[in-house]
C-alpha cells in the first residue's frame, strides 16, 4: 500500500478531463466498470495525437527531411517515456509492439523457438490471461517442451509450495506471470518467482498489462527478463504496446518480424539485422499511437501511480464490502489488501450475461465472460463471472449504481 | 415494454426456467458439443432418429444465459419430427422468428450456438453439411 503522505486524487475533478463521461446513454452517463478490458482516454491524449498528425507527422527513422526529424524526435521520446514509467535501464530495451500480446508472441517465438526443446519446462501459472497462455502452450507444442502450470488456492493465489515439484520434471526454461490477474486482481509474487527461476537458469516473463496502468512497475525491483505492457489499458491509444527485455538477452536472440527497419543491410544473399531496439521492429510502426502512449503515461505519471493505486484501494474497498454483504453473491479472489482495483462475482442461479444485459439498462458497464481465462474458469467451476473494475476516474457513486443495479437483476431474473 | 420485458419476455424465461427436452439422451445416435468462445458458455445436443433421417428426439444439456438455454429448449421443440436434411439446411431466421426479440451481435452468437451444435451432431451421424459459421477446425495445440 502506498504510504499516508500520498496526496489523494481528486476523481471528480480528473473526469472532465474524459469527453465520454459527458455522454449520455439511454438518458444518463455510464458507470464505467470495465477499465481492466480497457481505459477511457483523456482530451490531454486526444490533443496530443492530433497536435502530432498536423504539426509533426512523417514516417520515422527514414526521411532527412525537417518533418520526418520531427516525427522520430516524437516517436523516440515516446520510447524514452516507457523506459522512465518502467524504470529501465535503457530505451534500447524498449521495443514498441502492436500490444501486450504481440509483446508476449515476440518472446514466445523469438526466444522460445530457439532455446527450448524436449526436457526443457514452461511454467505459466493458472489465473495467466490467454496472451501469456496459448502462446507458451503453442510453442511448447512446437518445441517439445513440458508446459506446467502453477496452481492457485481458493483465494485465488499462487500456490508456490508447488515451485519445488515442478523444479523436478525438468529443466525450467521460462517462468511467465502476469504482475496483476485480470480477472481476481491478485497482486502476484513475481520479485519471489523471478528469484525461483534464476536459480532455476530460467528467463522470467511478466505480463504487466494489467499492472502498469494501476501502480509502480520496476523492472530492475521486480528482476524480470522480459516486461509487457499495453498502451490502451493506461489512457492511451490502442494499436501499440510496448515490450521491455535485458539487453543482453534481446542481443542474442533472433528477430520477430522481418522486413524494413529490422535490418542493417540487404542483399541477396546475405541480410544483417539492425541493432535494438530496431532489430524487433519491422514495417511502419503505430507511430501517432506510441506518441499517444507517451502522452498516456504522462498524464497517469503526473497524477502519480501511487495516488491512483490508492484510490483504487479505496473503491474496491467499497465495492467488496458491499458485494460481501449480499447473500447471493459470492465475490472471487483474493482479499481486499491483496488485490488491485478488479472484483469478478456471481450472483447465484443468474448467468453473467444476463447480469451484465440487465446492468447495461441501469447505465452500468460491466465486463462479463471469461475474460481470456478459461483455465482459471475452469479453476473456479464456473463458465464465467460478472468483473467490475476501477480506474483513476471511477468514483464511489457508480459502485453504488452497480449494486443498485444488482438488487434490479435478482428482482427480475432471481 | 420495458427493455427487460422486450428481452427476456415471458416465453423465453419460461423457457429458461423450465427447459424442455433437457438432459442427454442414453442412448443416442448423435451427439455434438460446442463452446461460445465469447463467453465459454457450452451446450450438448443429443439426437435419436426414428425411421430413417427422422429426428424422433432430441436432448440438450448446457450451461449459458438465458438467450441462450431458452433459444435451445426452443429449438428443441422446432426440430423433433424433421428430417436431418431439413434441420441441416434450417435458416437460422426461423429459429430467431421463434425467439421473437431483437438482438445485438453479441447475444446473437448466444441464440444460435445450440443450432450450430445440433447441426455438428447431424452432420457427424448423417454427413449433412455443417454450418457455414462453423467449418472445419482451424488446428489445434495438443500436448503430448
Amino acid at each position: 500500500m502506498a504510504s499516508t503522505t500520498v496526496p489523494a486524487l481528486d476523481a471528480h475533478r480528473l473526469r472532465a478531463d474524459f469527453a465520454v463521461f459527458e455522454e449520455l446513454i439511454g438518458g444518463r452517463p455510464v458507470a464505467y466498470l470495465d477499465s481492466a478490458s480497457s481505459t477511457q482516454k483523456p482530451r490531454q491524449v486526444l490533443d496530443r495525437m492530433r497536435t502530432f498528425y498536423e504539426h509533426e507527422y512523417a514516417n520515422v527513422h527514414r526521411g532527412v527531411y525537417r518533418l520526418s526529424e520531427r516525427a522520430t524526435e516524437g516517436f523516440e521520446a515516446a520510447r524514452r517515456t516507457v523506459a522512465g514509467l518502467l524504470n529501465a535501464p535503457s530505451e534500447r530495451e524498449v521495443v514498441f509492439t502492436r500490444s501486450a500480446t504481440e509483446a508476449i508472441n515476440l518472446i514466445a517465438y523469438a526466444w522460445g523457438l530457439d532455446n527450448l526443446g524436449p526436457g526443457d519446462v514452461v511454467v505459466i501459472t493458472e489465473l495467466e490471461h490467454h496472451a501469456n497462455f496459448v502462446p507458451w502452450q503453442y510453442i511448447a507444442q512446437r518445441t517439445g517442451a513440458s508446459f506446467r502450470h502453477i496452481p492457485i488456492d481458493d483465494h485465488g493465489e499462487l500456490q508456490l509450495d508447488a515451485l519445488d515439484g515442478l523444479a523436478r520434471e525438468g529443466r525450467i526454461k521460462v517462468v511467465a506471470n502476469n504482475l496483476v490477474s485480470n480477472t481476481l486482481g491478485t497482486i502476484n509474487p513475481v520479485e519471489t518467482l523471478a528469484a525461483w527461476a534464476h536459480d532455476q537458469g530460467a528467463i522470467m516473463v511478466v505480463d504487466a498489462a494489467q499492472a502498469a496502468p494501476h501502480r509502480v512497475v520496476d523492472v530492475q525491483a521486480l528482476g524480470a527478463d522480459f516486461v509487457a505492457i499495453s498502451s490502451h489499458k493506461l489512457c492511451g491509444p490502442s494499436g501499440v504496446g510496448a515490450l521491455w527485455g535485458r539487453r543482453e538477452i534481446l542481443e542474442a536472440m533472433s528477430p520477430f518480424n522481418l522486413g524494413g527497419e529490422m535490418i542493417r543491410s540487404v542483399g541477396l544473399d546475405r541480410t544483417t539485422f539492425n541493432e535494438l531496439p530496431h532489430k524487433f521492429e519491422a514495417g511502419t510502426p503505430a507511430i501517432a499511437e506510441a506518441v499517444g502512449f507517451g502522452a498516456a503515461i504522462d498524464y497517469v505519471t503526473d497524477i502519480g501511480l501511487e495516488a491512483i493505486e490508492r484510490h483504487e484501494h479505496a473503491l474496491v474497498e467499497q465495492a467488496m464490502t458491499a458485494l460481501e454483504e449480499i447473500p447471493w453473491i459470492r465475490v472471487f479472489g483474493p482479499p481486499v489488501d491483496r488485490r488491485a482495483g478488479i472484483v469478478s462475482f456471481d450472483v447465484e442461479g443468474i448467468h453473467p450475461h444476463d447480469v451484465a444485459q440487465i446492468l447495461d439498462w441501469e447505465g452500468v458497464a460491466v465486463r462479463a465472460g471469461h475474460h481470456c481465462t478459461q483455465p482459471l474458469m475452469t479453476r473456479l467451476g464456473v463458465a464465467a463471472t460478472t468483473r467490475a473494475s476501477f480506474y483513476l476516474y471511477s468514483i464511489p457513486e457508480e459502485i453504488d449504481r452497480l449494486v443498485a443495479g444488482l438488487h434490479k437483476v435478482k428482482a427480475s431474473l432471481g | 415494454m420495458s427493455e427487460f420485458e422486450q428481452l427476456y419476455r415471458e416465453v423465453i424465461l419460461d423457457h429458461y426456467k423450465a427447459p424442455r427436452n433437457h438432459g442427454v439422451l442414453e442412448p443416442h445416435d448423435a451427439i455434438a458439443e460446442g463452446q461460445n468462445p465469447l463467453c465459454g458458455d457450452e451446450v450438448t445436443v443429443s439426437v435419436r432418429f426414428g425411421d430413417g433421417d427422422v429426428i424422433e428426439d432430441v436432448g440438450f444439456e448446457g450451461r449459458g444465459c438465458a438467450i441462450s438455454q431458452a433459444a435451445t429448449s426452443m429449438l428443441t421443440d422446432l426440430v423433433k419430427g424433421r428430417t436431418a436434411a431439413e434441420v441441416s439446411a434450417m435458416p437460422k431466421d426461423e429459429l430467431l422468428d421463434e425467439i421473437g426479440i431483437p438482438l445485438t451481435p453479441v447475444r446473437l452468437k448466444c441464440a444460435l450456438l445450440g443450432l450450430g451444435v445440433l447441426k455438428v451432431a447431424l452432420h457427424k451421424a448423417k454427413g449433412t453439411p455443417l454450418p457455414e459459421e462453423w467449418g472445419t477446425s482451424a488446428g489445434e495445440i495438443t500436448l503430448s
